[in-house]
This record gives C-alpha cells, sequence and structure tokens, in this order.
C-alpha cells in the first residue's frame, strides 16, 4: 500500500525542498501524522491545536476534494494520489 | 494623480500575523492561512481627507492614498466611480423607502466590478516585474484582465472552466488573450491555477497577487460612502461567489471611520447566493463555523464558486454585523434580472439577478427595515449573460411600414381580437 504525496510551495521551507513523497498512510489522520514524521519541521506547521490539519489546507483525492468522500473517515487506496493546497481561490465576488 | 501621500502598507499573514513586506505572495509559509494587505492608516490621518479625495480624479485612483498602489505607478484608466441611484421603482416594488443600487453593471472598461481588483492587481503585477499575467476565472475577471492587459502591454493567460457563457469567452477572446477551457469547474480551473503559478513565473491576480488584488474591492465601499454624502448605509446586499468583496466593503467603511472621514455607524451585511451554489448562505444559516463545500449547479456562473476561500471570514462577517445569508433559485435569478431592468433600467447579469432577487427576499422576510438605508451591490452586465433570457420574450411580427398597419399592430397587442383590430385600421 502506497500513495503519492504531492505538497504545495508553501511548504517547502519546512520540507528541504521535496515536494513529493510517497507515504503508506490509510487515510487523512494518518498522513498528517506521516507527514510528521518525515518533515518534523512541517509537522508543527500543518497541525492546528488538536493535532488536525489546518483548516486553510485543502485535500484532494485523484482530484476530487476530500470532503466530498467523506474527509478524514475516508480510505485511500493503492496508487492514489493526494494533494495538498492551501485554500486561495479568488472568483468571481 | 494620487491626492496626498499614501498609507504605507505590506503583507501580513490574517492568522499569525507574520509580515511578509512586499512580494507576490499569497499564503503564509508558517501556518498556510491567507495573507491580507495591511495600512499604518495613522500615517495619513488628517492628510487623507473628504476634500483630498474629492479633489481627485473620477475614478477609484481618487482613494489610491488607501490602495496597495506602488510608488511611481501612472495609472491611466478611469476605472470606477460608478453610479450609485436612488431605486425608487424598485423600492415601491419591494416596499423600501431608501434603497439604493451601486452599478457596477456600467464599470470601466469591462462592465463588472472586477476592473476595480484588476487595476490595482495589474498594478502590482508590472511593479514585480511579470510580463505575463494570468487568472483563473468565472468570465468577469477573465474580460478584465484581457483588456486592462492590453492596454498596459502585458500578455495575458486566462483559464476559465469549459462551459463558460459565449460572450465572456468572446469578451476575452477580443482582446488577444491567450485563454485556456479546462474541462472541469471553477474550483477545479483555480486549483490548476495555483500549481501552473508554482510553476511559472507569471503573475496571477487572483493567486500570487490575490492581496493586492483583493483590495481593489474596497473602493466600491468607499464610493458607495462619498456617494451617500459621507456616511455610511444602515444595510448593503452584496452577492459573494469566494466572499471577498464583502469582507472588502466593511474594511473600507471600517477605514474611513478611523481616519475621521464618516461617522461611526452599525452597517449590516448581507450575503447573496444562488440555491444552487450557497456554500456561504448555507453555513450562515446552520451557524457553521466552516462552510461545507459545494458542487455548483446554477445559472449564475459568475458566484459558481463551491468552495469560496473567504468563506468562513464572510459567513462570521454577516453573523457578526446582524445581517443574513440569503439565497435564490434560478428561476428568481431571472425574475430578479427582469426585475431590475423594469423597474431602474438597469440591465444586470446572472449575479445581478441574485443579488436583486434576494434583496426582494429580505425585505419581504422583514429582515431589512423599509426606511433604512440600503444599498444593493450589482457587479456585472446584463449583455454577458442573454442566454439565460433565451426564449423569454416575443419580438413579435413584422409589421408594414403603414400607420394603419401600426395602430393595428398595437391593438393586437393590447389583446383586441384580430377582426376588431382590422375594423379599427380601417
Amino acid at each position: 500500500m502506497s500513495i503519492k504525496v504531492l505538497l504545495p510551495t508553501a511548504f517547502v521551507r519546512h520540507t528541504d525542498g521535496v515536494k513529493k513523497v510517497d507515504s503508506a498512510a490509510t487515510n487523512l489522520p494518518g498522513l498528517v501524522d506521516d507527514l510528521g514524521v518525515k518533515f518534523p519541521a512541517l509537522g508543527a506547521h500543518i497541525k492546528d491545536e488538536q493535532g488536525k490539519l489546518r483548516p486553510f489546507i485543502n485535500v484532494y483525492v485523484n482530484d476530487e476534494d476530500i470532503r466530498f468522500l467523506g474527509g478524514e473517515s475516508h480510505t485511500f487506496e493503492d496508487g492514489d494520489e493526494i494533494m495538498l493546497i492551501p485554500s486561495i481561490a479568488g472568483g468571481c465576488v | 494623480m494620487s491626492s496626498g501621500a499614501c498609507a504605507p502598507y505590506d503583507l501580513k499573514c490574517k492568522e499569525c500575523g507574520k509580515s511578509y513586506g512586499n512580494q507576490p505572495l499569497s499564503i503564509c509559509d508558517e501556518c498556510f492561512s491567507p495573507l491580507e494587505v495591511f495600512y499604518d492608516l495613522d500615517a495619513v490621518k488628517g492628510s487623507v481627507t473628504r476634500e483630498s479625495i474629492a479633489a481627485g480624479p473620477a475614478s477609484i485612483w481618487r482613494y489610491r492614498a488607501l490602495l496597495p498602489i506602488p510608488e511611481g505607478f501612472q495609472p491611466d484608466l478611469p476605472v470606477g466611480f460608478t453610479p450609485l441611484v436612488k431605486a425608487n421603482n424598485l423600492g415601491k416594488r419591494l416596499g423600501a423607502s431608501d434603497i439604493y443600487v451601486k452599478n457596477d453593471a456600467v464599470c470601466f472598461p469591462t462592465l463588472s466590478f472586477k476592473d476595480r481588483v484588476v487595476a490595482v492587481a495589474l498594478a502590482n503585477a508590472r511593479y514585480f516585474g511579470f510580463d505575463t499575467v494570468g487568472a483563473s476565472s468565472t468570465g468577469n475577471l477573465a474580460n478584465s484582465v484581457a483588456a486592462q492587459a492590453a492596454r498596459l502591454g502585458l500578455k495575458s493567460c486566462i483559464l476559465i472552466p469549459a462551459d463558460l457563457e459565449p460572450a465572456k469567452i468572446l469578451n476575452t477572446l477580443i482582446y488577444g488573450a491567450r485563454l485556456v477551457r479546462i474541462d472541469g469547474n471553477y474550483d477545479h480551473v483555480n486549483r490548476l491555477c495555483s500549481l501552473i503559478a508554482d510553476q511559472y513565473n507569471w503573475g496571477f491576480v487572483n493567486v500570487n497577487l490575490r492581496p493586492y488584488y483583493a483590495e481593489g474591492s474596497k473602493t466600491m465601499g468607499y464610493e458607495i460612502a462619498e456617494q451617500l454624502g459621507w456616511r455610511l448605509p444602515d444595510n448593503v446586499v452584496v452577492p459573494m461567489a469566494g466572499g471577498s468583496l464583502i469582507r472588502k466593503i466593511k474594511k473600507a467603511f471600517d477605514e474611513l471611520v478611523y481616519l475621521g472621514i464618516v461617522e461611526a455607524k452599525h452597517v449590516k451585511f448581507f450575503g447573496a447566493q444562488a440555491t444552487g451554489c450557497s456554500p456561504i448562505t448555507h453555513a450562515v444559516k446552520n451557524n457553521l463555523e466552516r462552510h461545507e463545500p459545494q458542487k455548483p449547479n446554477t445559472i449564475a456562473r459568475s458566484l459558481a464558486i463551491g468552495n469560496p476561500a473567504d468563506g468562513p471570514y464572510a459567513a462570521r462577517l454577516i453573523r457578526d454585523t446582524g445581517g443574513w445569508g440569503e439565497d435564490v433559485s434560478d428561476v428568481e435569478v431571472v425574475s430578479g434580472i427582469q426585475e431590475l431592468a423594469e423597474t431602474e433600467g438597469i440591465f444586470t447579469e446572472t449575479a445581478g439577478g441574485v443579488t436583486t432577487a434576494v434583496t426582494a427576499k429580505l425585505f419581504a422576510q422583514g429582515r431589512i427595515g423599509k426606511d433604512e438605508t440600503t444599498v444593493v451591490c450589482i457587479t456585472g452586465n446584463g449583455l454577458k449573460t442573454t442566454d439565460v433570457l433565451q426564449g423569454r420574450y416575443d419580438i413579435g411580427r413584422a409589421v408594414k411600414p403603414r400607420l394603419a398597419e401600426f395602430d393595428a399592430y398595437l391593438r393586437e397587442l393590447d389583446g383586441l381580437p384580430a377582426e376588431e383590430a382590422e375594423l379599427v385600421a380601417q
């Protein structure tokens, strides 16, 4: 079981420039923990006081927002591509 | 063109407060929250006055001292300063005695409020040395970036959802912009743009230039206050897509109060969305701290952002000011467009239909008092979304160029039987 994780440029200061990483995590809380192990500096920044992923970071599983898939309870599958992108959005008004 | 000294400004994280100076950046690298432009307003207290503003040009540049405009930038497009019209006819229909329409359907140069934000973004794009600018857009932003980039001699590359209205596509291509239609909705387009901005050295107005860009929205708030005779309204009704405009109007009002230019007043903020994409009004109605993202399904495509970046801030603002968030169906959106045109002679696009219909609903619900001063923000022009009116009007038959034929035709339109109309004609 392995997933591919793509990290945004905003993270690289805490990952020594790494933007792609493989993980064996099976769900989002597992991935947040794993990123904290792989990149201790990043772990301290992406978690809020409750140890959860900060609210402005969006998570996409194979192009789908994880919140449409069940959020933290969603189980990753082998080969999934996970993208973490800070919320910047924009649009009209 | 500036009036008086400008307030010094820089980027700070809205959540953790880290300072970033001035650079093309929109995300805090400590807590990954959005960055915002903060000003040292004390530096201009007393020098930015009603008189200094009034002495400026009839455009957003009269507020330059309160905007993040780099020193030395010479604006040459008279963007903004659109009419604020007293809407007595609409008021009669809604039972409102003091209602105004802020009419950005006629904003210069591309007929939407987006001209304001793009003007500020491109001033900064040039300052940061970008030769190509871009945007992820639901249409109006695409038009404005394309037009203003052409004027400034910058290249532009615009990404839009593939199914956008034909008029908005044409209104982008005409300026020579490179347009890329993405097979997905706005949220897909936006996500792709954040990846592109990482890879290409382009100034994306609503990605890496976003903090500056968003400040342009404040000018709508300044204009409302000035055009009301330097006073604040009781209520403002604002359409919401990303949720930025409503916040920036509030920021503008707060700054004017801080500078002593208008008297402090409690203003209620009301947000309008289409029911088919209503994450922010849903959050307001259900008292949610964070909105739940939605998959948009509405004809109001310029508001179709299912995961609005400023959603949590907008919902909080609405609640904190005692306003409300309301949404309307697509049928009501079209009725809203027609109602504003028939009562005030203002032809707005679907987003304006949303705002008008929501305003009617708020009065009907008693959430807005009928004698209070209420400003309805109309942000775009109806000529860009005529497709939603297809089949709504009968253009009638061609009439022969004779007076009798014309008389008969009018009676026919008034519903007289054909034979009787013919008799009258004879």
